[in-house]
């Protein structure tokens, strides 16, 4: 079954790592849903975070040939435990007098925050998993979006799990197991 | 106290020397001009000038993967390293460890479309196990340390190490790094404990086992511990074309090749076993057949030094990723521990059904007046077996009756392109082959469509007098294509009908030797001059048109339907 797959991969932080991920997913005729990437706190790593459809088979191949670069140091799949995902949305929208009551109150209900307001066009912002923002989305188009920024994802796993290096190894060897 | 300063090219000849290269293949150009002066100025490392940057690097590959060591090519930036690109997916593919070495526009001017500038590490991205842009000359010698362990370690690939032309003429002190620090790679070699015990268990239970040799046991050099845990379990051994030579042909448990034009009885073997013993194959879909019908029944235990080959095509029920000859070493350890019999009558059955098999060969074919390409094949290597030469081979026809009929009882004898399937191949890969000196001489066997895709290299065998017999099987086709349009495309013979030059003066022009061969009787005397000649030789064997390779699996079709003739639908 296909479902989206969040892949956390920790690089490091050189000249073209991002391009051979890349390379990898369009080579391997793989799909990229969304991509943020930043360096980790120690600026030498960072840490790529990829939204992929795919099923079974495919992610296991897709987070071995991950592995299988070089520059790549660990790769875990967070959406095999339980892991906190984050994303942003930005939006710009269109709101007239009549509207504006309303749409000051689903912004309210939905916990977003007004960043900029001029004239009638309203900038907002929106965080939270991925379901949220697209609700948030779907609430106000009936107003009138005229502009909608999103981020990629960022995701950490639950708890005391920690997806650290030795551990993903032998994960690994788990899923080729 | 003072250190001594070399050039950028300096360090890197002197860093090649602590990698033990003896010899390297290339072309030089524009931006290597230092390191060709640096080459220019020394006597321990030998240069091989080709005629074109593609043959550079798979004489680097041929040499590669006769001597077991790596590779090493040279070449100029832009059009040079563009060239070089078949040659690098070759190497690749078939897990050939390699170094190429490309020269690069001056640092200060990449990205601005400078005389000769290509990005070759985003080009080559896809196409090698890793790859380098040097921007300074205080980390190359760190870089081709990295290299040459990347290339030889894990599954084996080339690697590229693109290196500017100041770089070369930059200055810094030469101290060749001890260790490698690459915190993202770490190949697995000991198989998992566990695995292996799983394994075995299976093997003894096994009624009907087969074990399918690939190329990673000769990566591993692993071909006496395949041997003595196939003699030992009572398994009978299939090998691939890349896994030719991995299991002595003259033993009675050979089965030969498998797969699209594998034999008859190693097709059947393997598609009625119990349990598949897969070591060092990638299960490429030339090896299966249709992937829904292969080893439905079946339980597989495969290795592989590559995670990304396992459960990829055909799911592993016992996967165990290390390197073989680790793995196959634990096995006859604890096979040794074991107090475990082998049920000899079991086997005997399964034995007995696979013999029968063995009949089953394809039906000769009714030719024309003109030479059978197998009488040919079969002459030669008749005649030539007790030398035990190289052999390299093209593309094509020539290639997969090459690989059904000559036997090879050692690995590192038979050098072929697997999985990319390059035409022009063979011949630049018997020139690395001759640079090894591990056989008097080597033999190309050719098609006359691949031999004229390196044909430029004659040149370089004359001027180093290498050895190499190119035995041309002539059919004026492009004979594989043309048997599938003959089988599948209405014989509609859509430009594969293709003309020669005359291969006899083309040699001598080159000062070559050139024989043409048109009668049977002409095969033997003409082998004997080529074998006597001190230098490259061509024997152009005029063969019968419309010759085809069988047995013959279609494609997408279950390996067990094996056409044996023509005649059959």
């Amino acid at each position: 079954m296909t479902i989206n797959h969040t892949v956390s991969v920790l690089v490091s932080n050189e000249v073209g790592v991002l391009s051979r991920i890349v390379d990898l997913f369009s080579g391997r005729g793989y799909n990229i849903e969304s991509l943020t990437v930043a360096p980790t706190l120690d600026s030498i790593y960072s840490r790529v975070t990829i939204v992929t459809p795919a099923d079974e088979d495919v992610i296991e191949q897709i987070c071995k040939q991950l592995n299988r670069l070089i520059p790549v140091i660990k790769v875990a799949n967070l959406s095999i435990g339980e892991a906190i995902e984050y994303e942003i949305g930005l939006i710009k929208v269109y709101v007239s007098d009549e509207n504006r009551a309303e749409f000051l109150n689903i912004v309210s209900q939905a916990n977003a925050t007004i960043m900029d307001v001029n004239e009638k066009v309203y900038t907002v912002k929106i965080d939270g998993d991925e379901k949220k923002v697209q609700t948030f989305a779907e609430l106000i188009r009936p107003f009138g979006i005229k502009e909608f920024v999103r981020s990629g994802k960022v995701a950490i796993t639950k708890g005391n799990q920690f997806s650290n290096f030795k551990k993903q190894r032998e994960e690994s060897l788990k899923a080729v197991l | 106290m003072n250190k001594v300063m070399y050039s950028g090219a300096e360090i890197l000849l002197k860093s090649l020397l602590k990698e033990g290269v003896e010899e390297v293949f290339g072309y030089p150009g524009g931006v290597v001009l230092p390191l060709y002066d640096a080459l220019y100025m020394q006597n321990d490392i030998k240069h091989y000038l080709v005629r074109h940057e593609q043959a550079a690097v798979h004489a680097a590959e041929g040499y590669a993967r006769v001597s077991g060591k790596v590779g090493v090519a040279i070449v100029t930036s832009g059009p040079g390293a563009c060239n070089t690109i078949t040659g690098l997916a070759n190497a690749y593919y078939d897990g050939t460890p390699l170094i190429l070495i490309t020269g690069q526009v001056n640092s200060k001017l990449i990205g601005g479309d400078a005389f000769q500038e290509a990005d070759i590490v985003g080009i080559t991205r896809s196409c090698c196990k890793h790859n380098y842009l040097v921007k300074d000359v205080k980390d190359l010698a760190r870089v081709v340390k990295e290299a040459f362990y990347i290339a030889s370690t894990g599954k084996k690939g080339p690697v590229v190490i693109d290196i500017p032309v100041d770089v070369f003429n930059g200055k810094y002190t030469f101290d060749y790094p001890k260790n490698v620090e690459l915190v993202g790679y770490n190949p697995t070699y000991k198989g998992h404990h566990l695995q292996i015990q799983k394994a075995l268990n299976v093997l003894f239970e096994a009624k009907r086992p087969v074990i399918i040799s690939g190329g990673g046991v000769v990566a591993s050099d692993a071909h006496r511990e395949l041997k003595e845990l196939a003699v030992k379990l009572h398994i009978p051994v299939v090998h691939t074309l890349m896994g030719a030579g991995t299991y002595p042909d003259n033993l009675e448990t050979s089965l030969g090749m498998m797969g699209m034009h594998g034999n008859y009885c190693a097709n059947l073997t393997v598609s009625n076993a119990d349990v598949i013993f897969a070591i060092g194959t990638r299960f490429s879909d030339r090896i299966t057949g249709c992937l829904k019908k292969f080893a439905r029944d079946a339980q597989v235990i495969h290795i592989d030094i590559d995670p990304c080959s396992i459960s990829k095509n055909v799911k592993a029920t016992i996967p165990i990723v290390g390197d073989v000859k680790n793995i196959l070493q634990t096995m006859l350890h604890e096979l040794s521990k074991s107090r475990h019999k082998i049920d000899t009558e079991l086997k005997d059955k399964w034995f007995k059904d696979i013999f029968e098999w063995k009949n089953k060969v394809a039906i000769p074919q009714k030719t024309s007046e003109k030479l059978s390409a197998l009488t040919v094949l079969n002459a030669i290597y008749d005649y030539t077996k007790k030398d035990e030469p190289i052999v390299t081979t093209e593309v094509g026809q020539h290639q997969m009756w090459t690989a059904q009929n000559f036997k090879f009882n050692q690995p590192r004898k038979f050098i072929t392109s697997g999985g990319l399937g390059t035409m022009g191949f063979g011949f630049p890969a018997a020139m690395g082959a001759c640079v090894a000196k591990k056989s008097k001489y080597i033999i190309n066997i050719a098609g006359d469509g691949s031999i004229q895709m390196n044909i430029q290299e004659l040149m370089s065998c004359v001027d180093y007098k290498f050895k190499v017999i190119n035995c041309i099987i002539n059919n004026g086709y492009l004979g594989m294509v043309r048997q599938w349009q003959e089988k599948i495309y209405n014989k509609h013979y859509s430009q594969t009908k293709i003309s020669s030059p005359d291969f006899v003066k083309l040699a001598e022009s080159y000062g070559a030797l050139g024989i043409r061969v048109e009668k049977e009787e002409e095969i033997i005397p003409a082998l004997k001059r080529a074998i006597e000649f001190e230098g490259p030789s061509m024997i152009d064997f005029v063969c019968e048109n419309f010759e085809m390779v069988y047995p013959w699996v279609l494609a997408g079709e279950p390996i067990d339907k094996v056409l044996l003739s023509r005649e059959e639908c």
